[in-house]
């Protein structure tokens, strides 16, 4: 096999395939404490501090289930459309490895407690695309590996390997869609589109920090082509943690173009997990699958049955918040915006922070500006998300409030959005500290006026004579002079009383 | 009547990480067939209207509250493990085998 993988150009492919997905989503909740024993649920702890009998898997230790764990996947699967299992186990998964101490991990197998569902995931034309939910099960995580000796904490060639069981046991959801078959050309985007959704669902309902780069949240990519013409579903593989959203559109998108070259070729794909590189935009082989699973999976005697009541569950749906789209269909109404002004907003990842803008006292239309326009800009400058820049919605509310009482000109409101960009405090600060206040005081402007005219004789003579526009000339000046700190309308007011016009 | 081969004990024991002789293969599997059959056995009396059971005691729904309990301090924790290393459990490296 060589280094790099023979790849088919994409529109070929198209031609030639049709793609289908299945995508596994794994969500870490965000429970006070794990799914099986009263350990904190906490990220970024010190190693094996937040462990007990029953996680570190010692002999004669008990689990017994977070019940808030369960009211999360009961509520998860309510918002992703699911029914409710009237009754439910929890199975042993057998594996032996490191990072599950017990040597199996207690999960849920053809019993999965909510199941048949669907997820309406909004692309990037406003096209709305179903995409199908399969099961929704609960599971725990397992603990961290890392790997000594060897190339940069790879497995391959390590020593040894150093296990933190902090993570062991942390309630965790599996997200399984139905095979995804007429996403056709649009398949990495569909791919992106919807874990974005969910994760903006999982969001709102505050049931996960969902943070990929944390591991909150990551997405299993399973892509196989069928001919076509054909029905039959070609061999798939697994692209496994792909930790970004864009990745997960690069990984489908590799996946497709890798499986297409080698069926084109008359050889076979081999079913197995890959690993995507973020750099190369490549994946590469792992595990082969036919060898590793056979977990024996048996129901788990030391847990008893979930039987959800119908009126717990119809309690859980109450619980449930306004969904990402229904708050989209009514930020388009309040804030009266077109279906591409409302696609950008949500595209840019906005939404919440326009609200919030707008929760601050700014008016709709110029939260939006800000959000959609400049910063926008600016996190893309800085590859990042809109959330993540490091400015509030309070404190663009607050320019927005001096730019409309005149204390800022809208150049001067870019320098103190910088400025509070660049980690140089509020915009209160950023003023006080550059002293970018608008220059209204007349004393100070008059003297820059009064140079102005001097400097331009013929100008002055014009307005003098009733040539009011050449003024634009003398409040020019009189800007670049006070670098854009004037307030140019009572520059403007300066110069015409100068010149007797007013 | 043999119900499980040599092959599967064989695949078994690999699975479970066991180390098990060609002797020891004929004779589990043979031990491995009288236990089957024994338990085989309970399939005859088990009519359609009896559902399979997998826990004894006719209980569901036993659930804790989601408050963080005390666990083991770091020092308990790692006591008993052969090794450790950096506040971690230290394990002979992993071959050919990926979570």
């Amino acid at each position: 096999m060589t280094a790099v993988a023979e790849i088919m150009d994409y529109d070929e492919v198209l031609r030639n395939f049709d793609p289908v997905l299945g995508l596994e989503v794994h969500v870490e909740l965000s429970t006070a404490t794990k799914m099986f024993c009263g350990c904190a649920n906490e990220f970024g702890a010190e190693p094996n501090t937040r462990v007990c009998p029953v996680c570190l898997g010692m002999p004669g230790a008990l689990p017994v289930v977070n019940g808030t764990a369960v009211e999360s996947a009961i509520r998860i699967g309510l918002a992703l459309n699911c029914q409710v299992a009237e009754w439910c186990r929890f199975a042993r998964k057998n594996y032996f490895y490191p990072d599950m101490p017990k040597n199996f991990q207690t999960s849920q197998y053809d019993e999965p407690i909510v199941f048949d569902g669907h997820l309406d995931v909004v692309l990037d034309d406003g096209e709305t695309f179903r995409v199908g939910i399969e099961r929704a099960h609960m599971e725990e995580d397992t603990g961290k590996s890392s790997h000594v000796g060897g190339a940069a904490g790879r497995i391959h060639g390590a020593e040894h390997s150093l296990l933190d069981y902090n993570r062991a046991g942390v309630p965790l959801i599996e997200i399984v869609t139905k095979p995804i078959t007429d996403a056709g050309e649009r398949a990495p985007e569909v791919a992106r589109a919807y874990v974005t959704a969910l994760r903006d669902l999982l969001r709102s309902m505050g049931v996960s920090d969902v943070r990929m780069d944390q591991g909150s949240l990551r997405c299993d990519a399973n892509v196989s082509l069928t001919p076509k013409g054909s029905t039959r579903f070609g061999t798939r593989t697994e692209t496994k943690n792909v930790n970004s959203f864009r990745s997960i559109e690069r990984a489908v998108r590799f996946e497709m173009r890798r499986h297409a070259a080698l069926l084109n070729e008359g050889a076979e794909i081999v079913q197995e997990t890959r690993h995507f590189d973020e750099s190369s935009g490549e994946t590469s082989s792992g595990r082969r699958k036919e060898e590793a699973e056979d977990y024996r999976y048996f129901p788990e005697p030391d847990l008893v049955p979930i039987a959800p009541s119908r009126d717990w569950v119809e309690q859980l749906r109450g619980t449930l918040p306004e969904m990402p789209w229904e708050r989209r269909r009514r930020a388009q109404e309040q804030w009266e915006l077109s279906d591409e002004e409302l696609r950008d907003l949500v595209n840019a990842g906005a939404l919440d922070l326009i609200a919030a803008t707008v929760d601050a006292g700014a008016s709709p239309s110029e939260a939006r500006s800000w959000w959609v326009a400049y910063l926008t800009q600016r996190a893309n400058e800085r590859g990042g998300e809109l959330a993540s820049l490091p400015i509030t919605p309070e404190q663009v509310a607050r320019v927005i409030e001096l730019v409309n009482e005149g204390k800022l000109t809208h150049k001067l409101a870019r320098q103190v959005v910088d400025g509070v960009l660049d980690g140089r405090g509020g915009p209160d600060e950023v003023i006080a500290a550059d002293e970018l206040e608008v220059v209204s005081d007349d004393s100070s402007l008059q003297a820059a006026v009064d140079e102005a005219l001097a400097a331009q004789p013929d100008a002055a003579e014009k307005i003098r004579g009733g040539k009011v526009q050449a003024a634009g000339a003398i409040v020019g000046a009189v800007m670049k002079a006070t670098q854009g700190q004037a307030d140019a309308k009572r520059v403007r007011e300066l110069v015409l009383a100068a010149c007797g016009q007013q | 009547m043999s119900t499980i081969s040599r092959d599967e004990v064989a695949h078994l024991a690999g699975l479970a990480r066991l180390a098990v002789s060609e002797e020891e293969l004929e004779k589990f599997s043979g031990q491995l067939d009288v236990i089957l059959d024994a338990v085989a056995r309970v399939g005859e009396v088990a009519a359609d209207e009896i559902p399979p059971t997998s826990h004894a005691v006719p209980v569901t729904n036993v659930f804790r509250n989601d408050e963080v309990r005390e666990g083991l301090s770091r020092e308990q924790a790692l006591r008993s493990a052969p090794a450790t290393e950096e506040n971690r459990f230290r394990v002979p490296r992993i071959l050919n085998e990926e979570a």
